[in-house]
């Protein structure tokens, strides 16, 4: 390997030695082609014609005067396919296709991953194979279905909970004997080296673009970006933008699930503490002798144990600060916006709604928020009828 | 203790070594599972300790680790079977066991304690040797060796920067993929053991996949000095949870079988 990948202590490449090659051919692919001048303007345009990029800055008038303050929402959740993952599919299927490579595989969580996977699968004529818990394909169904629309072959993982940790397992396990013709396109800026890297990079444009329009629009910067962090792609996108800007807060909010204090949720960066999973140094949650906990949450795309590295770092620099929001408060969240809004927001995305519900009135009016709406919620409505059915 | 050297020297034949789960598919269970091994001729032993997010495992192991994890077993009840196992005969023990235990209970105290209860060598499955130094110290500091694993995909050059860290054996993978049992051997293994005999002199032990006593015979033939077998083992465990007896007798006539076949050679 090139690089050693770390943010700080995190990160590294902590995998068998069979996937140690695997990841050198990826880090070599990654480096040669991605400011290659024709990979970046077949992706440019793939951005633009295809998912629907630049997505719109809108600026929340009700949902505003609801809490008390300016909220700007980054709206990922118009792009093709419902969600900022489609950036990161994208990106990595065009390096797939530049690497010569003739079939992918991903894992997926929400299936919102599964989904934008499947799509460029579809698009570039490869053979896709998505992992997905078997808890996740019945929560998720409406996206599995579409995954299979696009003629992706949907394994169903049992492991230990049946969720996204154990999807990835399974990936992983796979690509070591098939890494010869097939590209694993990682969903989040997590997992080994090059990984969080490489999703980072084309997440990017979130943060890029919200930065611009932020200049261009209110002619300042805002105060506050906030974001959900499961694995942390979205919210390490709008944080790029950001990062230098010192004066601007950055906030990730993770899943709560039942309580932090009940130990049923998914907050790794608010209750973890650091360890070894699929391929990473990273806060983990974790029982004394290192086993992994069983993650619990609302939202499918939020319910793993650990977390990318460099929202790891910037915790320890207090460049960033990581939040919970609760189940509960997320259904709150999630209704408000739309009764406010008509937007349907995803669960997961509802997190960081969620954790501006609960800054009402502490702001002043004037202060700007900009948070990254990743997805909507049209493969959420069957999960929230079931806790809130509708009168 | 007895070393790896030693048994390595006393036979000219190659040693068979075969795996268990610590505690699969409980804690006293495990114990009749390893003294029968050792009764029919296991030459060392690899031990693993359970994880429950095993990346290198296939299913026949990730099942293993399940019913030890459900069943109790801890860091603290690991040693304590070790210790048992040591007090029954002085057997050379290898762990092969996932980073974030060793990190959890520290480096130092692990290599310690576990070299204490009887530990030759460790094995971590996730730890590249490009990170071999956050154990190498500790490990050497204890007295345990520290095996790395050479799979078919390394470049020589690559081989030649695992070796050099290796203590104790070489942990050659037959095949590109996750632990499991296989009808045929991988036609990977033969050059790769005949491309590293001649670049170490360390003793080259060969693993995953290994099923039956022709494929044992097959990597001896190719001059493997040790021939791991795990999850066809393992199997005989999962297919036989309702009856202990028929458990151990058929694991002790498969190390047997193992033992012919590699002697035949
Ligand atoms: C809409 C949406 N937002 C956020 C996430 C969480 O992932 P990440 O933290 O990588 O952005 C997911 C994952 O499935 C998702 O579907």
């Amino acid at each position: 390997m090139k690089y050693k990948g770390r943010y700080g202590q995190f990160g590294g490449f902590y995998v068998p030695e069979v996937l140690n090659g695997v990841l050198e051919e990826l880090e070599e692919g990654f480096y040669r082609y991605y400011k290659d001048e024709g990979f970046v303007a077949e992706l440019e345009s793939l951005y633009k014609d295809y998912a629907g990029r630049e997505t719109p800055l809108y600026f929340a008038k009700r949902f505003s005067e609801y809490v008390g303050f300016k909220v700007y929402l980054k709206r990922e959740d118009l792009l093709h396919g419902g969600a900022h993952k489609v950036n990161n599919a994208l990106g990595q299927g065009l390096l797939a296709k530049y690497m010569g490579k003739t079939k992918i595989i991903a894992e997926t969580g929400a299936g919102q991953h599964g989904l934008a996977t499947a799509m460029i699968g579809a698009l570039f004529g490869m053979e896709t194979k998505i992992f997905m818990g078997v808890i996740d394909i019945e929560r998720q169904n409406v996206n599995v279905h579409k995954m299979r629309l696009c003629g992706a072959q949907v394994i169903g993982v049992q492991g230990g909970t049946g969720t996204l940790k154990d999807a990835i397992n399974d990936a992983m396990r796979y690509w070591t004997s098939h890494a010869e013709d097939t590209f694993y396109l990682f969903g989040t800026a997590a997992g080994p080296h090059p990984y969080p890297t490489i999703v980072r990079h084309f997440q990017t444009c979130i943060g890029t673009e919200a930065r611009k329009q932020c200049l261009d629009k209110l002619g300042k910067l805002p105060d506050m970006v906030v974001a959900c962090v499961g694995g942390g792609s979205n919210a390490i996108g709008i944080f790029s933008g950001f990062i230098d800007d010192k004066d601007v807060k950055l906030v990730g909010v993770e899943a709560g699930g039942k309580s932090v204090a009940s130990g049923k949720h998914a907050a790794t960066l608010v209750a973890g503490k650091v360890g070894i999973l699929h391929g990473s140094k990273a806060y983990l949650l974790q029982d004394e002798d290192g086993q992994v906990y069983d993650t619990e949450s609302i939202s499918a795309g939020l319910d793993y144990p650990s977390v990318g590295p460099e929202h790891c770092l910037l915790k320890d620099l207090k460049r960033a600060e990581y939040v919970a929001a609760e189940d509960e408060e997320v259904l709150d969240a999630f209704e408000i916006l739309i009764q406010k809004e008509g937007i349907i927001p995803a669960l997961e995305s509802s997190h960081a709604l969620a954790y501006l519900i609960s800054l009402k009135d502490k702001l002043t009016p004037e202060t700007i928020v900009v948070m990254n709406l990743s997805g909507r919620g049209d493969k959420d409505v069957s999960i929230v009828e079931k806790y809130r059915p509708v009168k | 203790m007895k070393t790896y050297k030693e048994v390595f020297c006393e036979t000219d034949k190659a040693t068979l070594i075969p795996f268990f789960v610590i505690g699969d598919p409980d804690m006293e269970t495990s114990f009749e599972i390893v003294k029968t091994a050792i009764d029919a001729g296991a030459d060392i032993l690899e031990l693993g300790i359970p994880f429950s997010d095993p990346i290198a495992d296939g299913p026949t192991i990730q099942k293993a680790d399940i019913r030890s994890l459900r069943n109790g077993m801890s860091m603290a009840k690991a040693i304590e079977f070790i210790k048992r196992v040591k007090e029954y005969k002085d057997i050379p023990i290898g762990l092969l066991m996932y980073y974030n235990l060793m990190y959890q209970y520290g480096i130092e105290k692990f290599c310690k304690d576990f070299h204490q209860a009887g530990v030759n060598s460790v094995l971590v499955a996730d730890l590249n040797v490009d990170d071999a130094e956050e154990i190498q110290g500790p490990a050497k500091a204890a007295g345990l060796d520290t095996v790395f694993m050479v799979t078919p995909n390394c470049s020589d050059e690559r081989i030649a920067k695992i070796t050099e860290k290796i203590s104790g054996f070489v942990y050659t993978v037959s095949l590109l993929g996750v632990t499991g049992g296989r009808e045929k051997l991988s036609d990977k293994v033969r050059p790769l053991v005949a491309k590293l005999k001649t670049m170490t002199d360390v003793p080259i032990c060969v693993g995953f996949g290994i099923s039956k006593g022709q494929h044992a015979a097959d990597v001896v033939k190719a001059g493997a000095d040790g021939v791991i077998v795990g999850s066809a083992l393992i199997k005989l465990i999962e297919a036989n949870l309702e009856n202990k007896e028929k458990m151990l007798s058929e694991i002790s006539e498969f190390i047997t079988e193992m033992k012919e076949a590699i002697a035949g050679v």
